[in-house]
């Protein structure tokens, strides 16, 4: 019985020949992640140790970017305790205002991440970095700080499930519209504990960003991880980001899946989740009556980057945001940012009446930067709609790509981005 | 190790923003934090749970976000232990690294109702309804984790290794 390509990781960071779904095991990390929610009550955890250094200043990163620049007191109180813990360690990875970025973009654009690695995160968004052929999964402050002292964690084993992808996806379909369908079909616990793993033809067409893109959901299916095959795309990545050596697993011929599932991407269409869940999704043409927006959100660590903002800006140059509607661009990090400048793509989405703010998660999950008010609506490219989640708790978010959020700017209420070509 | 206590009753899917939203993710002191605990889907629950109530729900219990604030604030609104059909798996971690009871039992999840009485004895997995007078049997954990609930946490049983 052949292993997955996670289970083939997870054996060699274990320092075993074999895993099997479910076995337990201890696995050495490359990387432990942490932001300025998660880090302080780790820092805290940290103090009980009877070791009170790091296993490996080098293979932290802390990542200042929920609610910075500081959206109040103690939000700054947070990130000051951070600080310092970073400094009194010396922690090589630390990104402040000015050089951070949303973390699961950051990290693999600095190279912190490459193929074969084992990286734990306190984020549940950890699992992006699976785009790049590593496992990596999202934690509690506690197994950050117990990572953080030993360089190690424990895991279950997971079971995969496979997605097949084939065809190519048309014009205004993104790596969003993928995971979205995926999660409408499995739904919000269909890969409890699994791994989700995409192989298939239709990898090579999709872009890094595509795969970053889907890989970040796979937690909203419940997934422990989500993985891509390592091809040249990701390859050519990893050279251009990282100097570090990277080691490219692939899953056994006769490895075991719980659940297979083919979809071929030129059959997919842009895809919208309703609240107050992932999997509540319909396609473009589905959504037949008006659903107006108050607000419209482009960013995020599931779609802040620069193929994000080219088709965001694609739609809205020579167009305006609907008078009533605030549009939101928030590039996820510094270099992205940069680049989107000098493309002239902040010029466009200025000139159409949206606001470009400074790296940061803020509205995804209703910290600042876009709160949403009673009754009021947004169609946001993040990946979370729950009750609440962007402000107050009669709110509603709709999860979408950059090109329908960017359409429905236009017009204010969700749209395709084919009707405004029409 | 026993808990006895009320029922608060959930539905599926009870997600980590609603057990405690992120504007109050600017603290990370468990007493602050249980303040907020529910909220969300609940605004009477801080004001009615007592120590030593139990919150039973359905499945994917604890999915999104991996916020340890989210147990932390649980096991500090005083709530002895979360009966779930299925939980999300980094909650479910969470919960065992700091020490927050939980068990996985679909029986029990789909039968108990809101306001019961139920007991639990953690050694044997057992879980007691006293209004219905039934019982069930939760899923046991595996070894390795009863190390970590039995020294209260991942970081006291890393300094016991």
């Amino acid at each position: 019985m052949g292993m997955t390509m996670t289970q083939k990781i997870l054996a060699a960071a274990a320092g075993l020949d074999k895993v099997e779904a479910g076995q337990l095991i201890e696995a050495k990390l490359d990387l432990v992640l942490g932001n300025d929610i998660t880090s302080p009550v780790a820092i805290h955890e940290m103090e009980k140790f009877q070791k009170k250094d790091v296993f490996d200043k080098d293979k932290i990163a802390l990542v200042m970017d929920h609610f910075i620049p500081n959206k109040d007191i103690k939000s700054a109180e947070h990130c000051k305790c951070v600080r310092e813990f970073a400094c009194a360690h010396d922690i090589t990875n630390y990104f402040d205002v000015g050089e951070m970025g949303i973390e699961h973009a950051l990290l693999p654009e600095k190279g912190l991440v490459v193929a074969g690695d084992v990286v734990i995160g306190a984020d549940s968004h950890t699992c992006t970095y699976g785009a790049l052929g590593a496992f990596s999964t999202g934690v509690g402050s506690t197994d950050m700080a117990a990572g953080m002292a030993t360089g190690k964690a424990w895991f279950k084993v997971p079971p995969a499930i496979k997605f097949n992808l084939t065809g190519r996806l048309p014009k205004w379909v993104s790596g969003k519209d993928v995971i979205l369908h995926i999660i409408g079909m499995i739904g919000v616990d269909g890969a409890l504990y699994k791994s989700m793993e995409f192989t298939g033809d239709g990898v090579a067409s999709l872009s890094m960003d595509d795969r970053f893109t889907i890989a970040n959901m796979a937690i909203e299916a419940g997934g422990k991880n989500g993985i891509f095959p390592v091809d040249e795309k990701a390859e050519a990545y990893m050279k251009e980001h990282s100097a570090r050596s990277y080691k490219i697993y692939e899953a056994d011929p006769d490895a075991v899946y719980e659940e297979e599932y083919t979809i071929n991407l030129s059959e997919l269409k842009p895809t919208v989740a309703f609240p107050h869940l992932p999997e509540n999704t319909k396609t473009i043409d589905e959504i037949t009556e008006d659903v107006k927006i108050d607000q419209s959100v482009i960013g995020s660590c599931t779609n802040g980057r620069m193929d994000d903002l080219r088709a965001a800006a694609e739609i809205l140059k020579g167009r305006k945001v609907k008078k009533g509607v605030r549009c939101i661009v928030i590039p996820a990090t510094q270099a992205i940012y940069l680049q989107a400048m000098e493309e002239g793509l902040l010029k466009i989405f200025i000139e159409a009446g949206a606001v470009v703010s400074t790296p940061t998660c803020g509205p995804c999950l209703g910290g600042y930067m876009g709160i949403l008010a009673a009754g009021e609506r947004c169609i946001s490219t993040t990946n979370r709609n729950f009750v609440g989640r962007m402000g107050h708790v009669d709110s509603e978010v709709y999860l979408a790509s950059p090109a329908v959020a960017a359409a429905s700017a236009v017009t204010g209420k969700i749209s395709s981005p084919e009707e405004l070509e029409a | 190790m026993q808990a006895k206590g009320r029922v608060f009753k959930y539905g599926d899917n009870v997600d980590t923003d609603v057990i405690i939203p992120a504007r109050y993710l600017n603290s990370s002191d468990p007493v602050e934090l249980a303040t907020h605990c529910m909220e969300d889907i609940d605004k009477d629950f801080v004001k009615k749970v007592q120590k030593g109530d139990i919150i039973v729900a359905n499945k994917n219990f604890g999915c999104g976000s991996s916020r340890e604030h989210a147990p932390i604030a649980i096991k500090a609104a005083g709530v002895s232990c979360v009966i779930a059909e299925t939980f999300a798996r980094i909650f479910y971690r969470n919960s065992i690294n700091i020490g927050l009871p939980i068990i996985e039992c679909p029986e029990a999840a789909k039968d108990i109702e809101d306001g019961d009485e139920v007991e639990i004895d953690f050694d044997s997995g057992m879980i007691y309804d006293r209004t219905k007078g039934t019982e069930y049997k939760g899923q046991a954990f595996p070894e390795f984790m009863q190390k970590i609930i039995k020294a209260e946490g991942l970081i006291n049983y890393i300094n016991q290794q």
